[in-house]
């Protein structure tokens, strides 16, 4: 039997491990949380997305025990946890500061909550042995704090915060003060001990790039509410709006108004001169206003005019070379902008298009979204 | 959300009332009519009246005010130079023994600084007096404005003189057109600092004063030692009413200047 | 030449006011007393040589066989004990709440706690005075709510110097331990929390070990000042304590001993380098630890 594929949303007869229940957290007037109803499945990686500001901290220190919802139910493993306090809670949080005790050593911080609840001398020594060798920092065990790395420490913040075996660990902005390159690594090893112990993960992040790789599932989130929540692949290559297509990598949004042109099929009137063409499953009457959200990466660039479904005519403004790929921004007559990526596969070769060239742009009916806000 | 518990706004309504309390009650009861100063007969303000024609007590203000200004003013520039020497003067013979003695009057027991500074003045057989007083007072004041004025030095951008010297200034104009204005404030609390200890002081000035020069405190010092008077409730009225005013508009005034900063550097990351 | 300027005056100021004086307290702590101007011999008028040989130890063996003066300087170590565990017990509290305030109010509260400082030291003494006395305001004030019949004796007793001695002191407990309190990340209790600790817990494992070197800091500017204190026992204290201070300005002006007034000032400052030395050390570990 070939394996099956991690998908518990799916399957109508999985109980999620969290549901947030008509949500909502008010400080003040401020509405943090508005109306938020979410189910977490167990083993999940999900990662909460989006800018600073929005509520997902909020959700993540609601589901630790440092905030109360102001209206509506969480519950884990089918408990509502309102006014249980963080210390009678089996979730663990990694905070963004990492906030390690600056006077005990590695050791003595990752058997910190151990020790909370009452386990043997020797118990406790296992399980902080074991978890030294899960985040390699065996050899730093001594030593305090401010005496080991920036990835280090992060990786024993992990380990304490995994040591009592939390049904839900909390991440909060867990990479966000490593650098670019150490950043990437650690990706693949939170993913790898994510698989190795089982838990539930939910990460909170403004990294889409992050959110991507390590998540089973993104929520992307605006003032408050989910915008969308879908596997990685699904927020790519089909956003629900503008906002998510905009959050999400690079984009070029063409704003027009649709009319029907065969089964699923729409003409796009935005200005530039043709109308595009565009599948849609999602219906849109005649007149509605709507954009057109298409991948840079997804449009190609030619000297000559193409066979395709969509080109238009435009000289090259700026090119940005970014070594794997080149970005090409394209200025039409009609004064807009559409970005164009290309990969750089051939090394060192002449570059086909220089500023001020005269070049065509096109995609086919399917390469682009439709939304309708 | 950062609300106090009520553990803290209780801790902190009853660490403030002790602290203002004996105070506030010494001001309420300036204003008694009665002698006896425990007992309040009705509101009177007899003894500001007697205060001001008690020709003792206005002598040893005057004595007291001349010395803090002219010790603090002094203080404030040994001190000053003494900090930058030691922050900046690099190494030079004795430094240890100069922070030493900068340091060391700051935990003296004030007993033995005025012992053996009285000891020092008898030795060279120096006249006891307002001269003397002066001089005890600048010298531990000193030491204290060189703590204050050294930790703003040393949280100091250094580049800033390196770059007036890059740009031709010599060491003492990079001193009083860079440093200076930058440590100001810190002289400033310095002097404060100087000019209160001076006018605060009993202990020193009792040892190296001579019949000639009375201060204030001595003066207050020798009154209580026979028991609460309404007088000295009423000076002391005075002088907490002086500092609390000084104190207030100092801080009125730096908030106002950091506020002005934070709205002006506001103002500008707008516009660019 | 201006830096050999800038450099001597201020050393050569403390060297002739902070120096010389004290090797004057050590040599004639070391010499006899006399009934002259000044009291003391030998004086420098009789040669270098004089004066070496008629220095002797007799001033501290005085000391050690009238037991006035040991019972004065235990006195004094226990008295400046007992106060600095008060006033942490009372500054400790203020400091946290402090430190747990909104922030707007921080600065004031900062002020509120600094602004008795710049007032007379000796007011704020006098000040307890009116409030402790037999029948003062705090025997009235308990006698009207009916806690007393008989007026409490706290005037005149060790307790008024305890209570003199964390009122005057306690801003200087408050100070270091906000600083340190402040600095707390806030995230550590709560990460303390997440791990399983009450608020008790989290409190006693991680707020106080991390606000350790504040502690240190606020029990050595309190106990060093308040052993050589001489303001508060004489005027709070009365003939029944004893303490080092005291004693040593009694001998010089009621007793006109010198000698022997300059032998106590040099003990009560071997017993102060101690102190004196774990402060430092403790301070210069934080600017480390800063680092």
């Amino acid at each position: 039997m070939a394996e099956t594929v991690f998908a518990p949303w799916d399957d109508p007869n999985e109980t999620p491990l969290i549901t947030f229940q008509n949500v909502t957290k008010r400080f003040g007037d401020f509405v943090a949380i508005d109306d938020l109803t979410l189910d977490i499945f167990e083993r999940e990686f999900f990662a909460l997305l989006g800018p600073s500001g929005c509520g997902k901290t909020t959700m993540m220190r609601m589901l630790a025990g440092f905030e109360n919802p102001t209206e509506g139910a969480i519950s884990l493993a089918g408990k509502d946890i309102a006014g249980v306090p963080p210390n009678k809670r089996a979730v663990n949080m990694m905070f963004q500061s990492y906030a390690l005790f600056p006077h005990l050593t590695v050791w003595d911080n990752i058997a910190f909550g151990l020790k909370r609840d009452n386990l043997s001398k020797d118990a406790v020594a296992t399980r902080v042995e074991e978890m030294l060798k899960l985040t390699r920092l065996q050899k730093f065990a001594r030593r305090k704090p401010h005496q080991i790395s920036g990835g280090q420490r992060q990786r024993v913040a992990l380990a304490r915060s995994l040591a009592k075996a939390p049904k839900l660990l909390l991440l909060d902005e867990p990479l966000g003060a490593l650098d670019k390159k150490l950043r990437q690594d650690t990706q693949f090893e939170l993913m790898d001990i994510q698989e190795k112990t089982g838990t539930t993960f939910v990460i909170v992040t403004h990294d889409q790039e992050e959110a991507m790789t390590v998540a089973s599932r993104v929520a992307v989130m605006d003032e408050g509410r989910i915008i969308q929540v879908a596997t990685p692949e699904r927020i790519y290559e089909g956003p629900n709006s503008v906002y998510v297509a905009d959050f999400i990598g690079d984009v070029n949004i063409l704003s027009g108004t649709a009319k029907p042109f065969g089964r699923e099929m729409y003409q796009v009137d935005w200005g530039g001169g043709t109308l595009a063409t565009a599948a849609s499953a999602k219906p849109f009457s005649d007149g509605q206003s709507c954009h057109l959200a298409i991948r840079p990466e997804k449009i190609s660039i030619t000297a000559d005019r193409p066979e395709a479904d969509n080109a238009v005519q435009g000289k090259v403004l700026d090119i940005a070379y970014l070594g794997n790929l080149s970005t090409y921004y394209v200025e039409l007559p009609t004064g807009q902008t559409i970005k164009a990526q290309t990969a750089n596969t051939r090394r060192i070769s002449r570059r086909t298009f220089t500023w001020e060239d005269p070049v065509w742009v096109s995609w086919t009916a399917t390469a682009g979204v439709l939304l309708d806000s | 959300m950062n609300r106090l518990s009520p553990f803290n706004v209780v801790s902190l309504t009853l660490g403030f009332a002790f602290l203002y309390l004996p105070m506030l009650i010494l001001v309420i009861y300036s204003f008694n009519k009665s002698k006896l100063v425990t007992v309040w007969a009705g509101f009177s303000t007899k003894w500001y009246g007697e205060l001001l024609q008690n020709e003792a007590f206005l002598d040893a203000a005057w004595v007291t005010l001349k010395v803090a200004v002219v010790s603090s003013t002094f203080a404030t520039i040994l001190g000053t130079m003494a900090a930058y020497t030691l922050v900046r003067g690099g190494r030079f013979f004795g430094r240890t023994l100069f922070s030493g003695m900068i340091y060391a009057p700051l935990v003296m027991p004030e007993v033995i600084t005025g012992l053996s500074l009285l000891l020092l003045f008898i030795g060279i057989g120096m006249d006891r007096g307002v001269v003397t007083i002066v001089l005890a007072h600048t010298t531990f004041s000193m030491c204290f404005v060189s703590v204050v004025v050294s930790s703003r030095l040393m949280s100091f951008d250094r580049s800033l003189e390196e770059a007036a010297l890059d740009l031709g200034a010599t060491p003492f104009t990079a001193f009083r057109l860079i440093t200076l204005p930058i440590i100001a404030p810190a002289v400033v609390a310095g002097w404060l600092l100087a000019f209160t200890l001076s006018l605060d002081d009993l202990v020193i000035a009792q040892f190296v004063s001579g019949p000639a020069a009375t201060t204030l405190p001595m003066k207050i010092w020798s009154s209580v030692r026979l028991g609460v008077s309404p007088e000295i409730n009423a000076l002391s009225s005075i002088l907490i009413a002086l500092v609390s005013i000084g104190v207030i508009t100092a801080s009125l005034a730096s908030k106002r200047h950091s506020l002005r900063i934070k709205r002006e550097e506001l103002a500008a990351a707008r516009t660019t | 030449m201006r830096r050999a300027l800038l450099i001597s005056v201020p050393y050569f100021w403390l060297l002739v006011l902070f120096l010389v004086p004290f090797a004057m307290v050590f040599k004639i702590s070391l010499s006899d007393s006399v009934l002259a101007i000044p009291p003391y011999a030998p004086t420098m008028k009789e040669g270098i040589w004089a004066l070496l040989t008629q220095l002797d130890f007799e001033n501290f063996t005085f000391l050690t066989t009238d037991d006035l003066y040991w019972k004065a300087y235990l006195s004094s170590v226990r008295i400046a004990a007992i106060s600095t565990v008060l006033t942490l017990a009372v500054g400790y509290p203020v400091a946290y709440a402090m430190a747990r305030a909104p922030e707007e109010w921080r600065a004031t509260l900062m002020m509120l706690v600094i602004l008795p400082f710049w007032t007379s030291f000796l007011i704020r003494v006098y000040a307890w005075i009116g409030i402790l006395s037999t029948e003062g305001f705090l025997n009235q004030f308990l006698f009207g709510i009916g806690l007393i019949s008989e007026p409490l004796t706290i005037l005149n007793t060790p307790t008024a110097v305890y209570i003199g001695i964390v009122y005057t002191y306690v801003p200087f407990m408050i100070l270091p331990i906000y600083a340190a309190l402040e600095r707390l990340d806030g995230s550590l209790i709560e990460a303390a929390e997440d791990l399983g600790c009450s608020r008790l817990q989290a409190f006693w494992l991680v707020t106080i070990p991390l606000s350790k070197n504040g502690i240190i800091a606020g029990c050595f500017l309190v106990f060093i000042p308040a052993l050589g204190e001489f303001v508060i026992p004489s005027l709070l204290g009365g003939s029944s304590t004893l303490m080092i201070g005291k004693v040593l300005f009694e001998e010089f002006f009621s007793n006109r001993d010198w000698p022997v007034a300059s032998a106590v000032a040099v003990i009560l400052l071997l017993i102060l380098i101690v102190p004196i030395i774990l402060f430092q050390r403790n301070e210069q570990k934080q600017a480390e630890a800063d680092q």
